[in-house]
């Protein structure tokens, strides 16, 4: 007797949308046991949890706070995702869009008038953002160059590249001690709409429909789409290959480029150390359980941000660990990692008759 | 050939079954030691299927197998080998970075944990000699050429103590020269009592290597001969089965302007190797020229040389008055080429989206489906209703995602793209394998209407009966090169098939 | 000058001993075909465990045995999914650093003391051992004076090549990697083979991150690994997927780390943020020189497999 996957027929659409919802109850369950493990009540921490997150105008703007870059490189990330290109350089991008904000921030403010100062900022975030994941982009392109590990690698080259500028060129002399730069011009500070919650939440809404639109009615979408599901095939339909790779991460960069440019400007004001707690890799995260789907994407990341929030608010009140909503956020992928199996194959229990037996060879 | 000895290997009444399709019916098979038998016959005779029971990747549904004098069950390759049966398959089996010894052994049941790569190599060179299977125990299998790894794998099978050989299509990757040193090995293979069992379709192989052949097809011993006493011509009319009986109702041709010119067209293969030399052929609209020719001779690539999925090494390709030699893609299909695939879901479609979508994947680029930069859905909807209508396309709904679509439909939903978007040539390949007889006869009507609107219509096929029916010329290619383009009605299929083994006419 | 290399080189040697039982743990991996990203938390989880374990047990043997097996339930969890289940290895790698890392950070806070933290205690540590004569060998004495830890690397190096390269067990394993379904067609079994190596390879990683917190820097500190599991898939490639190489880059970044304090108490100009940056940069023009030569790229490159699933087709 032996279990075999066995290829479906056709894809189960109650299992598309089962497998997130199971698996979520699932990771729920897993931490619960975690929690009891240290002595504490899940369903408490779970509804203090959910209250921390959503429980108050308030705290619902922090939420929304942690929810922005995460809504905006999700976006991001799907977008590459989307062409079989594991762009895992979107902590960089959004870090080298926060440098490149701060650059025109800081010193570009003689030369541009007031209104004029705060698009450009946001503009040059987005076109650093960009330019980083170009690189690896054409690598791949035209060189072949795998971009798992190019992306990756150009992470360090732009967290130290900011560090070294926090800490040495562009530090503030008045700073008393912090690293960090000179506050920003006013003029270059982004509107915040609720709570610290800023306009990048504007930003992520259009860059989802634009994302949705894109994908769903253009000729360039209906291309990506191709190239990403066949390859070969859209080589055949006459569909250039690397130019759309490009271009597509362009887009990507651009993205995570704008989220650290909005964080820059609208969070802290100033170029300094926390301009992302590790948002680039959660967006991996978002942008697979939301099955690249961009408002899927908008509703994931909103999800997480609550997670975080909520744990940090639980910490606090509980007791318990600050790392709780990092373990419940890890948790949550496992069952839906090994869930996605499902929607595509199906179990089968099979007894060893002969002709059975033969037929599975 | 040593055949008053007894039998080395019996198969009988070997009978294999796929879900819709009897692959062995009752096959019977003798291999005396010191001989070379060879297995002749088209794609889906059955000839692999049969090789694969022997080697224990299929078990079979009826019939035994006796490995000298004694009844055996082979359960899979390492029972096989025990019993000193061993494949060549056509895909190598061999791991580039390792080296030549590395892949001899690699696998072998009762391997010492630390390995004695010195004797082993001795003994790989003892064998590389006596055999002439000239190999370099220490060169990595990316250095070697293909002849070489060929070498290797013979010698995996020679090292494991293997007495009965199967090599399945050997010659396909090999060049003339190289076909000879192998046929000189198995010459001394034999020599020493091994016998081997050689898989083709190619005529001037089995003349070449063979003792005896036996012929297949649709899964039944046709035929089995000596062959001293045997021709190409007869076994190719073995092969394909009968004279044709019936051809379409087909109007006459009138041909018009030249619309695919190719003149002196050389190419490479995926290995490196030549495998278009010289190419020289015109299709005029409003004709079908039918490409005859056993695989591997050079088809695909003509094809995807006409296409712009294939680099040109010289020469030319004009559609019209345009020069597409060279340039990608969609340079070819602005210029009016629609190209129907072999691969059907590899290439011609994306399985994962609709049918609607596969359907609008030509015209998207302009309207009525695709204005300023945008798709009009309800538009390509209707585009697709009128399509599964026209061409009779099976499936649920156009919306349906087309890896779900059976393989006759699913060519339907190409062909009607194809079709639909022509401006000029249809380059169609191999349209109809392993299509059901419906399928079969739907798609050739829509190729002989295609010609009467006035396309040029390029078709390669394997299927002799198919090009005599609907082609007007018919073109025969051997290793690259055209041997002779006759007209339809006067080709016969001995005479075909004397091209087809490299006869020129 | 003597001092000055000595010195240079006894501290490369001690900040690349965890680099390099992590390298060679993926590397193992790596051949198998399986891509493991989840090296940061999985270092992170063997640092806070064995710790917390020789804190309150005194033992250091159990403290780096814990590490072992913490490191290959976790890898346990990545073979599970990316094996049998055919997840994508790149999302679950990182689910896995999260996971990880969270879950570090977690017990940091309450594997202390009456469930209090971990962070700032002082607990046993692996000592330097002197060896007598060897160890007073101008600048390659500092070989010599290391923590027991540095000379099992000294032996699992050479160890880990010759089983890679001249043993049977190693032969099926790089033919894995490279080409699975003639591994399967041979006779090896692909899913034990995937499974046993990324389970080991998770046991180094973990050991490497034990080193952390039991020799380099020991005790406990939140993010006590500083990005290293990261480093550790840039230096599998450095290491071109070999073992004896893995030295080499864990010595350059161990070295530049050295290098890059001494250049900085000496006042020179070389920006310490452009050290920094060098392995990672350098990573990437190798990636690219390797990807581009083909022939390099055959002959010492990366597993044709890795990152592959592998499904035996059903007939």
């Amino acid at each position: 007797m032996r279990i075999v996957f066995e290829k479906r027929q056709t894809i189960s659409n109650t299992a598309v949308v089962l497998v997130p919802v199971v698996s979520f109850i699932i990771s729920l369950f897993l931490g619960g046991i975690i929690l009891l493990a240290s002595g504490v009540n899940p369903f408490v921490t779970y509804a203090a949890m959910a209250r921390g997150a959503f429980g108050s105008w308030q705290v619902f703007t922090e939420t929304l706070v942690k929810a922005i870059p995460l809504m905006l490189t999700g976006l991001g990330v799907s977008i590459a995702f989307r062409m079989q290109f594991w762009n895992i350089g979107a902590e960089g991008q959004l870090t080298l869009g926060g440098v490149a904000a701060a650059w025109v921030a800081l010193f570009w403010s003689g030369f541009l008038p007031d209104w004029a100062l705060l698009p450009v900022v946001l503009l040059v975030g987005m076109a650093a953002g960009a330019l980083l994941a170009g690189v690896p982009a054409a690598l791949k392109a035209y060189l072949k160059v795998d971009e798992t590990l190019t992306t990756l690698m150009l992470n360090y080259v732009a967290i130290l590249f900011s560090q070294s500028l926090y800490y040495g060129a562009w530090r503030d002399p008045q700073g008393y001690g912090f690293p960090g730069t000179a506050l920003f011009p006013t003029a270059a500070w982004l509107p915040r709409i609720a709570g610290r919650a800023h306009l990048g939440l504007v930003f992520a809404l259009i860059a989802a429909a634009l994302l949705w639109f894109i994908l769903k009615y253009t000729r360039w979408g209906f291309e990506l789409r191709i190239i990403g599901e066949n390859k070969t095939a859209s080589r055949y339909l006459g569909i250039n290959i690397g130019r759309n790779i490009v271009l597509a991460l362009l887009l990507s960069g651009a993205l995570s480029g704008l989220a650290g440019a909005c964080e820059v400007t609208g969070i802290a004001r100033r170029l300094q150390q926390g301009l992302s707690i590790g948002y680039g890799y959660t967006a991996i995260i978002v942008a697979w359980m939301a099955q690249l789907n961009p408002w899927a994407v908008i509703f994931v990341a909103l999800l997480m941000a609550a997670l975080l929030v909520g744990g940090d608010q639980v910490q606090m009140m509980m007791g318990l660990p600050a790392a709780m909503s990092l373990v419940l956020q890890g948790l949550l992928l496992f069952p839906m990692l090994a869930g996605a199996l499902f929607t595509e194959y199906r179990l089968r229990i099979v007894r060893s008759t002969p002709q059975l037996q033969e037929a599975r060879q | 050939m040593n055949q008053s000895a007894a039998p080395l290997l019996q198969m009988r009444d070997i009978t294999k079954r796929f879900p819709g399709v009897l692959a062995n019916d009752h096959v019977s098979l003798e291999l005396y030691p010191g001989e070379v038998l060879a297995l002749l016959g088209e794609n889906g005779a059955g000839k692999s299927t049969l090789m694969n029971v022997l080697v224990g990747l299929y078990r079979p549904d009826e019939g035994e197998i006796v490995v000298r004098g004694r009844k055996v069950e082979i359960h899979s390759p390492r029972d096989a080998a025990a019993l000193g049966i061993g494949m060549v398959h056509q895909n190598f089996m061999l791991v580039e970075t390792m080296t030549v010894a590395e892949n001899i052994i690699l696998g072998m049941p009762d391997l010492p944990f630390k390995p004695d790569m010195e004797a082993i190599t001795a003994r790989i060179r003892e064998l590389s000699a006596r055999y002439n299977l000239e190999v370099d125990p220490a060169a990595y299998i990316w250095q070697l050429s293909v002849g070489e790894q060929q070498r290797v794998e013979i010698l995996k099978l020679i090292y494991r103590g293997a007495e009965i050989l199967i090599l399945d299509e050997p010659t396909a990757v090999l060049t003339p020269q190289e076909a000879e040193e192998l046929r000189r090995v198995i010459q001394l293979m034999t020599a020493e009592g091994k016998a081997a069992i050689f898989i083709t379709h190619k005529m001037e192989e089995v003349m070449a290597f063979s003792q005896r052949v036996m012929v297949l097809a649709r899964g039944r011993v046709v035929a089995e001969k000596r062959t001293a006493e045997t021709s190409p011509q007869e076994l190719a009319q073995l092969m394909v089965g009968r004279e044709v009986l019936f051809r379409l109702e087909k109007r006459a041709c009138q041909p018009g302007a030249v619309v695919l010119e190719v003149r002196d067209l050389t190419a490479e293969n995926d290995k490196g190797l030549p495998a278009l030399r010289g190419i020289t052929l015109q299709i005029h609209a409003g004709e079908i020229l039918g490409i005859a020719g056993v695989a591997g001779n050079g088809q695909r690539e003509l094809a995807e040389a006409i296409t712009g999925l294939r680099k040109a090494t010289g020469g030319s390709v004009h559609i019209g008055p345009h020069d597409v030699t060279n340039q990608p893609p969609l340079r070819a299909i602005q210029a009016g080429v629609s190209h129907i695939p072999e691969d059907r879901m590899g290439m011609g479609a994306v399985g994962n989206m609709a049918v609607a979508d596969n359907l609008a994947m030509k015209g998207y680029r302009q309207s009525p489906l695709g204005t300023g930069g945008v798709l009009r859905y309800p538009r390509i909807l209707e585009f697709a209703r009128r399509m599964i209508e026209t061409f009779r396309i099976a499936t649920p709904s156009p919306q349906t995602r087309v890896k779900f679509l059976s393989g006759g439909n699913l060519q339907k939903t190409i062909l009607a793209r194809e079709i639909t978007a022509c401006g000029g040539l249809l380059v169609a390949v191999h349209p109809t394998r392993g299509l059901d007889v419906g399928a079969t006869e739907a798609v050739r009507k829509l190729l002989l209407e295609q010609r009467d609107q006035g396309a040029a219509v390029l078709l390669i096929s394997e299927d002799l009966e198919e090009l005599l029916a609907i082609s007007d010329r018919i073109a025969v290619m051997f290793e690259g090169q055209i041997m002779g383009i006759v007209p339809a009605e006067q080709a016969t299929v001995e005479a075909l098939g004397l091209m087809m083994a490299g006869v020129r006419s | 000058m003597i001092e000055l290399l000595t010195s240079i080189l006894a501290i490369t040697l001690r900040a690349g001993t965890s680099l390099i039982y992590a390298t060679v743990g993926e590397i193992y991996t790596e051949r198998s075909g399986i891509l493991n990203l989840g090296l940061e938390g999985m270092m992170l989880m063997g640092a806070v465990t064995a710790f917390a374990v020789a804190y309150h047990t005194g033992s250091l043997v159990l403290a780096l045995v814990v590490a072992l097996l913490v490191g290959a339930a976790m890898a346990t969890i990545h073979a599970f999914l990316t094996v049998t289940m055919r997840a994508n290895q790149v999302v679950s790698g990182l689910s896995l650093t999260l996971f990880g890392s969270g879950l570090a950070s977690f017990l940091g806070q309450r594997l202390g003391p009456g469930g209090q933290q971990l962070m700032g205690l002082i607990g046993p540590k692996f000592t330097q051992l002197e060896i007598p004569v060897l160890s007073r060998i101008p600048v390659l004495g500092a070989l010599f004076d290391q923590d027991i830890l540095t000379y099992l690397v000294y032996a699992l190096v050479p160890l880990a090549w010759f089983y890679l390269y001249k043993t049977r067990p190693g032969l099926n394993l790089r033919a894995v990697g490279e080409n699975p379904q003639t591994a399967d067609a041979m006779g090896i079994n692909v899913t034990r083979v995937r499974y046993l190596y990324t389970i080991c390879g998770g046991m180094l990683v973990s050991l490497g991150g034990a080193h952390l917190s039991l020799a380099y820097t020991p005790g406990w500190a939140e993010n006590i690994t500083g990005g290293r599991g990261w480093i550790v898939i840039a230096l599998v490639i450095f290491a071109m997927w070999n073992p004896a190489r893995a030295v080499l880059g864990a010595v350059l970044f161990g070295g530049i780390n050295a290098v890059q304090f001494r250049l900085q108490a000496a006042g020179t100009h070389i920006s310490a943020a452009f050290l920094n940056m060098l392995p990672y940069l350098a990573t990437i023009v190798v990636l690219i020189v390797m990807t581009w030569w083909e022939a390099l790229s055959k002959r010492i490159g990366a597993p044709a497999a890795l990152g592959k699933g592998y499904m035996r087709e059903e007939k």
